[in-house]
């Protein structure tokens, strides 16, 4: 067995390159049933509401939104552990949402996860060895005796011992559970890979050793990943391109350096100014913008921009009727907000006692 | 546990590398039974439960060979002038009962029913409790209403009357004995284990197994059921003095085993008249089902710890 691809590779991902994986107009709708014997549909909780963004060979995305926002479903979404209910996922260009049993399990064997919880995601009735060496089993990948090289071999890469296979998950740290998860990811050479919070659950001090990891193998390997977090420093560091989401919705997507160079999303711009800065003197100076009230329920999201209840510079009759398509309001930055116009966009700045002054406003 | 844990260093995969040497001996890859006998043997309850189950079957096996009277046959010696049981003595090791049998030798041949209705009835009931839970908890929908739906009605039923309607129309015999109380001890064990496999499937490792490519059999068989175990040999260490009991109950009204052929349960049923002026009738069945039913308990918590790498060292 041998790597995916020759290390080092990492293909630019220019634009006419045809992306690994397209997600159109993606919808996951957790249906609230009422009755016993005959179930009736009293409604739907709208996790993942029309969510469309590709992602390039060998690229990062980072998928950022405050919890419940539909990241992680949106991650399940696109490897069909959750089945969307609307919408299509690409695949090498194969839907799918087509597939079913076997095709599936065949399609989607170069599509990983690495999970958020390193104690939930490994089985803890399995040894090590026998974890890792699942993958190749049940793809019936090589013999015996090959499979077990592989699986010191794997463990080698993540950097655990590979005299380890016969401990249990229990015997581990977390940071070392993880380890074991992106070895077991890695094992069928996948090429895409979905990150769902792998370091939220981790130690602080051991946060960053994953990270070099995952950017290791990822330059080694050639992988593409979905990259899932809250920590808006840990996806700057990482990503490529970075999407932002929101109640369902995504509703800015631009390069690293355009989103957090200058974020043009109201929301995306609230949610930078909370991130804090390791130097305390600007740390002093910061002035995060406050938005008032709470995320609406994804059960009943309001019509129009999702986000104009809590946005300060909301524009009624416009903002609350219809709703913002996600498009290109610059070069490379896709935003979904009515606000933003060729020339313009809605500046929060933290005024004074939490309120919050629109800047810019004036001049659309 | 050989060789220490590498610390959780901070390098990465070429510094990972560097630290193990390439052609160090492969650890040999244990499988799974043998490292669950590794950790039964170091029990020595579990092992004197399996030891005690090793010679009751023993004994139910060869019960022809040892005995040492006919357990049918009525012996004139084996009756007091008042026509009482007599106790121990050199001829009748325990004693006889009400008809002048040898009472250790019907033990001996008793243990045969009670055995392999113990085992059996609940092996039944063990084999449908875990495949209908198994199947109704992980792929949910209609199998899921239906199966719950009839565990519940199941369940409606007063057992004894079931069991009691079920003998009655169909031949009394040890095999339909077996049958009827698998159907009626299924239904607990659905619930249970349906409940358990509820809260598992939905753990990130199920999720793991489905995408590194695992079919459902695989990811019920290999993910699932191991999480099973301990719920499933607590109850049915429980289930087995239930079942011998039952049959004990059955027996006893003349719908379970037909005498003369003894079973422990008719033994205490026969006996309970008398168990003033001749307790040993009561005694010894009593304290045969008792020894059984411990020896199971403690060779089920055995295999619970065994399978269950948390508790490997105690």
């Amino acid at each position: 067995m041998s790597a995916p691809a020759p290390a080092g590779t990492r293909p630019a991902a220019g634009p006419g390159d045809e992306p690994l994986v397209q997600v159109e107009d993606l919808r996951v709708h957790f249906p609230i049933t009422s009755g016993i014997v005959f179930q009736r549909r009293v409604g739907a909780v709208r996790a993942v509401d029309g969510v469309t963004f590709a992602i390039r060979r060998g690229e990062t995305l980072g998928l950022v939104g405050e919890s419940g926002c539909g990241k992680s479903t949106t991650g399940r979404a696109i490897l069909q552990l959750v089945r969307p209910t609307g919408g299509r996922v690409l695949y090498e260009g194969h839907d799918l949402g087509a597939l079913r049993g076997g095709a599936l399990r065949r399609r989607r064997r170069r599509m990983q996860m690495i999970f958020q919880d390193p104690y939930a995601s490994l089985n803890s009735r399995m040894t090590v060895g026998d974890i890792i060496a699942e993958p190749l089993l049940v793809h019936r990948l090589g013999t015996k005796e090959e499979r077990r090289r592989r699986v010191r071999e794997l463990l080698e890469t993540v950097g655990i011992n590979p005299n380890t296979v016969n401990r249990y998950p229990h015997e581990f740290s977390g940071g070392q559970r993880q380890r074991i998860g992106i070895a077991r990811a890695l094992a069928v050479e996948p090429n895409f890979i979905v990150c769902d919070e792998p370091i939220s659950a981790l130690d602080v001090s051991i946060r960053a050793q994953i990270i070099n990891l995952l950017q290791q193998l990822q330059r080694e390997f050639g992988l593409t990943y979905l990259f899932i977090a809250h920590d808006l420093s840990v996806v700057r560091h990482i990503s490529d391109r970075v999407a932002v989401m929101y109640l369902g919705r995504v509703v800015e997507l631009a390069a690293n350096e355009l989103l957090y160079g200058e974020p043009l999303h109201p929301y995306t711009q609230a949610l930078l100014s909370a991130v804090p800065v390791p130097d305390p003197e600007a740390e002093e100076r910061r002035r995060p913008i406050v938005l008032h009230g709470d995320v609406p329920s994804p059960v009943d999201p309001p019509p129009g921009c999702h986000f104009h209840p809590r946005c300060p510079a909301a524009e009624p009759g416009l903002c609350d009727v219809a709703d913002p398509p996600l498009r290109e309001a610059r070069p490379g930055h896709l935003v979904a907000c009515h606000l933003v116009t060729a020339d313009a966009y809605p500046r929060l700045q933290a005024g004074d006692d939490d309120t919050v002054v629109v800047a810019g406003k004036e001049a659309t | 546990m050989s060789a220490a844990l590498p610390q959780d260093g901070g390098r990465g995969t070429q510094a990972g590398r560097a630290a193990w040497s390439a052609d160090a001996p492969l650890i040999e890859h244990r499988s799974l039974a043998s490292e669950i006998w590794r950790r039964f043997r170091q029990d020595r309850f579990a092992v004197a439960g399996l030891v005690v189950i090793v010679l009751l079957v023993a004994v139910a096996v060869l019960a022809p060979w040892i005995a040492p009277h006919d357990p049918t046959k009525q012996y004139d010696e084996g009756l007091t002038a008042q026509g009482m049981p007599v106790g121990p003595s050199s001829q009748f090791w325990l004693g006889t009962d009400t008809l002048g049998r040898d009472l250790f030798s019907r033990l001996l041949y008793g243990a045969r029913v009670s055995l392999v209705v113990g085992v059996f009835a609940n092996g039944f009931a063990l084999l449908l409790g875990v495949i209908f839970g198994l199947v109704a908890g992980y792929f949910r929908g209609w199998v899921e209403t239906l199966l719950m739906r009839a565990t519940d009605v199941m369940m409606a039923f007063p057992i004894y009357l079931l069991a009691v309607a079920l003998v009655a129309v169909l031949k009394p015999s040890i095999w339909i004995l077996i049958l009827v109380i698998g159907i009626v001890y299924w239904t607990p064990m659905t619930r249970v284990i349906h409940g358990e496999v509820l809260s598992i499937r939905e753990k990130e490792f199920v999720d793991a197994a489905r995408l590194t490519g695992c079919s459902d059999a695989r990811i019920l068989v290999r993910h699932i059921l191991p999480h099973l175990v301990a719920v499933i040999l607590v109850y049915t260490s429980l289930g087995l003095a239930t079942t011998i009991l039952f049959e004990a109950t059955l027996s006893y009204i003349g719908l379970g085993v037909q005498p003369p052929t003894p079973s422990w349960g008719q033994m205490i049923s026969e006996g309970q008249p008398y168990y003033l002026s001749a307790p040993h009738l009561v005694l010894y069945p009593g304290l045969a089902i008792m020894i059984t039913v411990l020896a199971f308990n403690l060779v089920g918590d055995g295999l619970r710890d065994a399978f269950d790498p948390q508790q490997r060292r105690r």
